[in-house]
């Protein structure tokens, strides 16, 4: 036998050997691994994800404000849809055929599409087209419903304060790893800043679908399933009756109130106008709520109570007493001579005629411009510091403790405001190259210093509670743990004894001051106007209080843009929402006064845009005629300049004479009409001013 | 021409008929629509198939009645008219799924390389029998690789680089005809293994396993018989295989086999051993390097990738890598004896694309399991087993060649197809012979046997 050759055999070889090889390959995989098996099941189980309910959120007299309603998603698995029947299918949906095609179109278009998985085909179904659809989903193989929930809110008010949600943004899907296409998480308001308790956690239900993907049962009789957590509820320290009153009272109007309880932070009420009713940005109809809010030019969804800056104005002074008292060592009674204007070097900041000031009381009655420069300079270049610069840290480091310049203790989105550092004035000026003269309108609340309304209203309450305060918040805790955040009392480096003499001069702005609209007999009323001059138009007209004087209840800081001067609209405004938190309701003899605040309209018209001439003036003391009221027991101050001021009453009155200032004439009718003219002495009455 | 010399090999006919039906029944499975669950329901791919098969047999059958002499007169003529085709499909070929290989006719889509394989086939045999001597001239030889070559270069155009690696694998023909020497053949060979290798393996375990390798063919210069050398080696590769069902490494499994092959070959030529060792020794060593060096400071980043993920060092679940992952579930869950017909999870769950074309294995793999696919692939062995010897008892040189042709061009689709699925393979979409659904894969393999058929049947007629 002749030897074989090897080319005769190789092929031959080759062949068994590969074989051999595969057959090895395929034992190993079929037989003596088992985790394809496993693998394989797992492609014939379907994950249904379980949402849990988002928490509910009461009120602070624990009425529910806002709680879910179940809607259902149609759900489609592009592959297993089969024949679709769509003239029956569109009829079932009560959708037109160009509807379904949209609908198909921009499933197809959303990131992350895939044929096998399902896919959102139309959303929140009503609950009947969903009972309609029940029935007949056997005959749309690859469709079916998913519960979703949506907020559903029981008020009107509080948007701002309450937020709102919607679906998840890719970077939030990216950044986070609980996210998923689809989800909705919380976009402003306490919905976005409790997130976390609210939303609770997604579950997951494992189903068996057999090999035509209907589900067949549970997976393990539901042992590996995960329960959804329900979302925490949350209670609010809001008082919705006088939130409510609260944004009525500042229709027609742009600003804000805020109100805070000072003894424990709690915030009663945050507007900010114009505001807009929750339930536009729910259900079905949240997407042309949506459009129609950001096609507003006045910008209803701006959170002008925590984003907007404004420049505090003559609210300041009080503050700016007591950070000079505690670093310069001058007493409550010091003296500094007005002059009609401070003047420093070429600088010159004016002020109004107004009775000398004696003392820290007196020169916030009178909102003396002069002093409060005098004050800001003896603060900045005091001895103690080596240099302006560090005087304006030090500064600076005080009204951080109040509150300013930081917003990070708040539990909403708020941004922080801005107090300026030595390094801004070296940038304008050059380094060493400023001197308190340069940023003097500090002193006085204007300059650079940039503060929302909630800080305001949180001075205040510190002011109110002598220097001891919570942190302003709009949830209440759930837990009574004393280093939580809302429950651990905080102290500002003022001396007690410095408040008095603060608190004395706010009281008598209300009594015999700038403030004297915000009187109200038996409320113990302390405030503070503030004119805040801006680039907008006509000044904001700014007003902070807190009532009763001894042990108070509320403190409030209301801004009203270009409303003028302090007293015009702040600070009656804010004399209302005292009395209505205090008294719980208004005293018909200033029912008049209500109705006037409530219809005047600041919006229509636009205000001027124009500027007025440059003057750092403050507000000037208007001769004021009271209007006694038939009943008598207080009186509705009116005030004569604005009346004749022709830039006022124009803006007012002009469009909606009715609504205007003019009181006597647009009283409603069931309200006691008041005798003009008729002077009359009242015992509650404060007696005018001095000058 | 006589009657008495016809004699038509049926039990290679009958291997034939039973794959093909093994194909239609996996076809079945793979697109079963039970709406319409008759088999000649020309909406469904396995009533198109059933269409083919018929079709088929009806070519079988015609081309039984040709005179043998047709194709070594017509087959020149035949090649020409495939190139002739797969230019013009260059020119106005549609795209089917990435490659510009087919030509749209009325209902049914043609892909001229299929056409290409026997006609290439043909061609070689009638030039390489037409010779009629085994003492090659350089341009005798130069012109049979070109016959190979130049489909190659049109098939690669058409980016099927499957089906061009299909032609490759007629380089063991010209090998087996000593139109190109076993040496080249081995080197090839080697390179792609220590290409490969150098990728996955540190270096040193790669010098390692080439010294072994080298000793052992030293170790092996005195056996004489090729049986005694093959004797000394089995134990080695069946320890590997063994070794390999726990490791479950690609390397282990494909590489070493290989490697052990390459060097009982080796055994079998040199006779000036240790020079020819060193050297070579040496070669590998440089290559190994120069293939390192290239694939880290030349090739771009997306073109390692590529390669990474082809050799499974870039984990890929998503692109193509989905495929296979599927695939190798489908298969892997089949178990011992499958989950029935009809019955498979994945199958049916459309998990695994291309299910009824390039992934056919799966449906056979799931639903029979390892019964089943042990089953296809021993009659795959017996049909090319059956090829080879047909080949080796020819007479005629024509029809040998031609043998050996259809037996590498099955071999390397059954290799490849089955390989990839159950991730042995990078993934070139070639399809199962006889198996996969097409019409146009199933009428080439199907000329392609059933001329090697008439050819066989008279192989007492000397054809050249």
């Amino acid at each position: 036998m002749e030897p074989i050759k090897p080319e005769k055999i190789i092929l031959q070889v080759v062949v068994v050997l590969t074989a051999l090889l595969l057959l090895v390959r395929l034992f190993s995989m079929q037989v003596m691994d088992t985790s394809y098996q496993t693998m394989a099941k797992d492609n014939i189980i379907r994950e249904v994800t379980v949402y849990p309910s988002r928490g509910l959120v009461f009120d602070r007299d624990n009425n529910l404000i806002v709680n879910n309603l179940a809607v259902y998603d149609l759900m489609a698995i592009p592959r297993q849809v089969q024949n679709l029947d769509t003239t029956k299918f569109c009829r079932l949906l009560n959708i037109n055929r160009d509807e379904f095609y949209k609908n198909s179109a921009r499933m197809e278009a959303a990131a992350g599409y895939s044929p096998y998985r399902p896919q959102v085909f139309m959303k929140q179904i009503s609950a009947d087209v969903y009972d309609r659809m029940q029935e007949y989903l056997y005959q749309f193989p690859g469709f079916f419903t998913q519960i979703r929930t949506i907020r559903q809110y029981n008020c009107h008010n509080a948007a701002h304060v309450l937020g709102y949600i919607g679906e998840v943004n890719q970077m939030q899907i990216d950044t986070s790893n609980y996210y998923r296409m689809g989800d909705y998480v919380g976009v402003s308001g306490i919905e976005r800043s409790y997130e976390e308790q609210l939303r609770g956690e997604r579950g997951t239900k494992l189903m068996i679908v057999d090999v035509h993907n209907r589900e067949v049962g549970s997976y393990k009789n539901g042992e590996e399933d995960i329960e959804a957590i329900a979302g925490q509820d949350l209670h609010l320290t809001i008082d919705m009756e006088l939130q409510a009153y609260a944004e009525e009272i500042m229709q027609h109007k742009r600003g804000s109130i805020v109100a805070i309880e000072p003894a424990t932070g709690e915030i009663l009420a945050l507007v900010s106008a114009p505001s807009y009713d929750p339930n536009l940005l729910t259900g079905p109809q949240r997407g042309d709520g949506m459009r129609m809010l950001n096609a507003d030019s006045l910008k209803p969804m701006f959170n002008r109570a925590l984003m907007a800056f404004y420049p505090p104005g003559s609210t300041f002074k009080p503050l700016m007493g007591l950070v000079a008292m505690q670093e310069t060592g001058i007493g409550s009674h010091y003296y500094f001579a007005c002059n009609g204007a401070y003047r420093l070097g070429r600088r010159t900041v004016g002020c109004h005629y107004h009775a000398s000031c004696y003392g820290i009381e007196t020169a916030i009655q009178h909102s003396c411009n002069s002093y409060f420069c005098h004050l800001f300079k003896l603060f900045v270049e005091n001895d103690k510091f080596s240099n302006v610069s560090e005087g304006l840290i030090k500064w600076k480091a005080y009204l951080n403790e109040f509150g300013l310049g930081n917003s990070s203790y708040l539990d909403l989105p708020a941004l922080s405001g801005y107090v300026p550092s030595p390094e801004r004035y070296d940038r304008m000026y050059g380094k060493k190259r400023w001197k308190a003269v340069s940023l003097i309108s500090l002193g006085i609340g204007q300059g650079e210093l940039g503060v929302t309304p909630l800080q305001l209203a949180n001075m205040t309450a510190i002011i109110a509670n002598k220097g001891t305060f919570y942190y302003p918040h709009v949830v209440r805790p759930n837990t009574k743990d004393p280093k939580h955040k809302y429950n651990q009392l905080h102290k500002v480096s003022i001396d007690h004894k410095y408040f008095t003499a603060i608190i004395n001069g706010m009281e008598k702005v209300v009594l015999y001051g700038t403030g004297k609209t915000a009187y109200r007999a038996g409320l113990d009323i302390c405030g503070k106007t503030g004119t805040a001059q801006n680039p907008h138009g006509e000044d904001h007209s700014l007003f902070i209080a807190f009532a009763p004087k001894n042990n108070p209840k509320i403190a409030v800081a209301v801004m009203v843009e270009n409303g003028g001067k302090g007293k015009k609209y702040a600070a009656p405004i804010a004399s209302l929402v005292i009395e209505k938190y205090l008294n719980d309701s208004i005293a018909p003899y200033r029912k008049a006064l209500e109705a006037r605040m409530m219809k005047a309209n600041l919006i229509s018209p636009r205000p001027r845009i124009y500027s007025e001439p440059l003057e750092e003036e403050e507000e000037d003391l208007i001769t004021t005629i009271y209007l006694p009221y038939t009943d008598g027991t207080a009186t509705a101050p009116l005030s004569v300049p604005e009346q004749i001021n022709s830039k006022t009453t124009q803006q007012v009155s002009a469009t909606e004479p009715a609504a205007g200032n003019a009181v006597p004439v647009q009283i409603n009718n069931d309200l006691k009409v008041p005798i003009p003219g008729v002077i009359k002495a009242q015992p509650l009455q404060p007696p005018p001013d001095g000058n | 021409m006589s009657s008495h010399n016809t004699t038509i090999d049926w039990v290679l006919v009958f291997t034939y008929l039973l794959l093909v039906t093994i194909g239609w029944l996996a076809v079945y499975t793979a697109d079963y629509n039970e709406l319409h669950p008759e088999i000649y329901y020309l909406g469904s791919s396995y009533g198109k198939q059933l269409l083919w098969i018929g079709i088929a047999l009806l070519l079988g059958f015609c081309i039984q009645i040709l005179d043998t002499r047709f194709y070594t007169a017509f087959s020149y003529i035949i090649y020409a008219t495939s190139l002739v085709s797969l230019i013009v499909v260059l020119l106005v070929g549609s795209t089917i799924s990435g490659s510009k290989s087919w030509i749209k006719l009325g209902f049914f889509n043609a892909q001229p390389a299929e056409v290409a394989k026997f006609a290439t086939s043909l061609a070689l045999a009638r030039y390489i029998s037409s010779l009629g001597h085994i003492f090659y001239s350089l341009r005798e030889r130069l012109i049979a690789i070109g016959i190979l070559l130049i489909p190659i270069i049109l098939i690669r155009l058409e980016d099927e680089t499957g089906s061009a690696l299909v032609f490759a694998s007629l380089s063991f023909v010209l090998y087996r005809e000593g139109i190109l020497p076993g040496g080249v053949l081995l080197m090839g060979v080697l390179a792609i293994i220590l290409f490969i290798t150098s990728l996955l393996l540190p270096f040193y375990y790669i010098m390692a396993s080439v010294a072994v390798l080298l000793l052992l063919i030293l170790l092996m210069r005195g056996k004489t018989g090729i049986w005694e050398k093959l004797l000394t080696y089995l134990p080695v590769v069946v320890a590997v295989i063994t070794a390999s069902l726990y490791l479950n490494e690609v390397v282990l499994l494909i590489v070493l086999p290989i490697l052990f092959l390459i060097a009982l070959l080796f055994a079998l030529y040199t006779q000036k051993a240790t020079y020819t060792l060193l050297a070579l020794f040496l070669a590998s060593f440089i290559y190994v390097k120069g293939v390192d060096f290239i694939y880290n400071h030349v090739l771009e980043r997306h073109q390692q990738n590529r390669i990474g993920v082809v050799l499974g060092t870039i984990e890929d679940n998503k692109g193509a890598g989905y495929n296979v992952n599927q695939s190798k579930i489908a298969i892997g869950s089949g178990g011992l004896t499958g989950k029935g017909y009809l019955q498979g999870t994945q199958n049916k769950g459309n998990f695994v694309p291309e299910l009824s074309t390039d992934f056919i294995f799966c449906t056979i793999g799931e639903e029979f399991g390892f019964a089943g696919s042990a089953t296809v692939i021993g009659l795959f062995v017996f049909f090319l087993l059956r090829i080879i010897l047909l080949a080796e008892r020819q007479k005629s040189r024509f029809t040998r060649i031609y043998a050996y042709c259809v037996a590498c061009i099955i071999f390397f689709h059954f290799t490849v197809n089955i390989g990839m699925t159950i991730g042995l393979m990078p993934v070139i979409g070639i399809p199962l012979p006889f198996i996969s659904y097409g019409g146009s894969g199933l009428m080439g393999f199907s000329i392609l046997f059933f001329i090697l058929i008439k050819l066989d049947s008279e192989r007492y007629m000397y054809l050249r």
